[in-house]
């Protein structure tokens, strides 16, 4: 089966930061993969070079069959580039980013008329399907600021599903969540894993990541130090840096 | 003690009508054409192209720092020597006055975008939005709520401003009070007239401008 997701040699670097080193990752179609690691170890920003929000320094990003080689000697996609293949890579923000002045139904029927030039009337059924599914039927018409963090970013999620994308992002999609909130939003992501949905999970949620990721990957310092079946490296990490970083999560419990 | 003398000014209303009438035109047409020059301003300081960054950032820094009566009286009197453009004393004035107010409004059209979190833009782009519709559809409806109240301020200043185009024979209000005043020797009243009339037309828009805040302390 060729991989859905094909990332070779990335780097990326801020000025003098480097906060991509060298990193080679591939996800099969319908798998989920999540990414845990310290704050700073670049877990986010490689999920924002996926889908073209950073632009890496060199390397190849291959996401279904749009591929883009960043370097010496490569152009960077143009900017109608960039839009058309983000609109097939859905992302969700750890601050959900909800558009306040529209409503939870305009929010999610954005992508759909905006982009994809979709009917009103079809944009209307697609995005009350969306809603339905993530347990929001009852809040369509209300703005974003009437809603809890659980809620918006069950919103946010259904935004983003609402390009039928052929991949799912997720960079802390629960951070910034009250504790009681956490468990609606991983509800719809373990959902989601369930229909078959690529999907890479930048996370803190460690037994989260164990039950619904297929494999986990930690990162530190802008590498990959380990990967593998996520019921290995959580349980059973092989490296030294992914022990103390897990032992912070055994000790909390 | 001086004996004042209101009746002059009465039989002189439809000058005075007139005047304001100008004057208030006048005030329209800056602000309507100055909000168009202050979007592209504002916007072109935000672009990725440096040319675009510099040009307007040239542009805005000579009409804010510059004195809008010096600007006037250039346009209209070394502008035509310079280039061989004569213009007449309108053109130049609206075009000043627009220029003037258009750099004004560049600034606060750039902050208000600016202010806006940049999640928004990313969200808008993670949905495959161009730049443009990023801008147009997700930023710019929330930044004008926000850029409302300083626009009026900034609207309201430049309705002032328009005194100044008198120093061109632009029949303005302060420019027919002047011939009122040179014929009837009655500056007084005539100077006390033309500061009560700016003050009643202003001041049902200061109201707005209050209200408008209001709303915004509200929404957020």
């Amino acid at each position: 089966m060729t991989p859905k997701i094909e990332i070779s040699g990335l780097r990326k670097s801020f000025g003098a930061l480097t906060v991509l080193r060298d990193i080679n990752l591939h996800v099969e179609p319908g798998q989920v993969v999540a990414l845990i690691g310290p704050s700073g170890s670049g877990k986010s920003t490689l999920l924002r070079c996926i889908n073209l929000l950073v632009m890496p320094n060199s390397g190849h990003i291959r996401v279904g069959s749009d591929s883009f080689s960043f370097g010496p000697g490569s152009k960077p996609p143009a900017v109608m580039q960039q839009a058309r293949f983000r609109s097939s890579t859905g992302m969700v923000f750890q601050h959900f980013n909800l558009f306040p002045h529209m409503t939870v139904l305009q929010n999610v029927m954005e992508g759909p008329v905006s982009v994809k030039k979709m009917p009103k009337a079809q944009a209307v059924s697609l995005a009350q399907a969306l809603l339905a599914k993530v347990g929001l039927s009852d809040k369509v018409n209300v703005f974003p600021t009437t809603l809890s963090g659980g809620q918006k970013q069950r919103v946010a999620i259904a935004r983003a599903l609402a390009m039928e994308p052929e991949v799912m992002l997720f960079d802390e999609a629960t951070s910034a969540l009250d504790p009681e909130l956490v468990g609606e939003v991983l509800g719809v992501i373990r959902k989601l894993a369930a229909e078959g949905m690529t999907m890479i999970i930048v996370t803190h949620e460690i037994s989260f990541a164990r039950e619904v990721a297929d494999r986990v990957l930690f990162m530190r310092d802008g590498l990959i130090v380990e990967q593998g079946p996520a019921r290995e490296v959580i349980g059973n990490p092989k490296e030294e840096a992914t022990k103390v970083f897990l032992s912070h999560f055994h000790t909390r419990g | 003690m001086y004996q004042w003398h209101f009746d002059i000014v009465w039989s002189y209303r439809w000058l005075f009508l007139n005047g304001t009438a100008i004057t208030v035109g006048l005030t329209i047409s800056v602000v309507f054409l100055g909000l168009l020059v202050g979007l592209v301003a504002g916007i072109a300081q935000l672009s990725h192209s440096a040319a675009a960054r510099w040009s307007s950032w040239l542009y805005i820094e000579m009409f804010r720092l510059t004195p809008l009566l010096v600007l006037l009286l250039w346009v209209y009197y070394a502008l035509p020597i310079m280039t061989g453009i004569k213009l007449d004393a309108l053109t130049s004035a609206v075009m000043t006055l627009t220029l003037y107010g258009g750099s004004f409004y560049a600034e606060i059209i750039r902050a208000g975008i600016v202010s806006i979190d940049r999640g928004q833009s990313e969200a808008g782009l993670a949905l495959g939005m161009p730049p443009g519709s990023v801008m147009r559809r997700i930023v710019l409806p929330q930044a004008i709520k926000r850029m409302i109240p300083p626009l009026m301020n900034q609207s309201i200043i430049q309705f002032k401003n328009t005194s100044l185009v008198s120093v061109l024979a632009v029949p303005d209000l302060l420019y027919q009070g002047q011939l009122v005043a040179m014929e009837t020797y009655r500056a007084l009243e005539v100077y006390t007239m033309i500061a009560i009339i700016y003050f009643i037309v202003l001041l049902p828009l200061t109201v707005v401008v209050k209200r408008a805040e209001n709303h915004l302390a509200q929404s957020n």
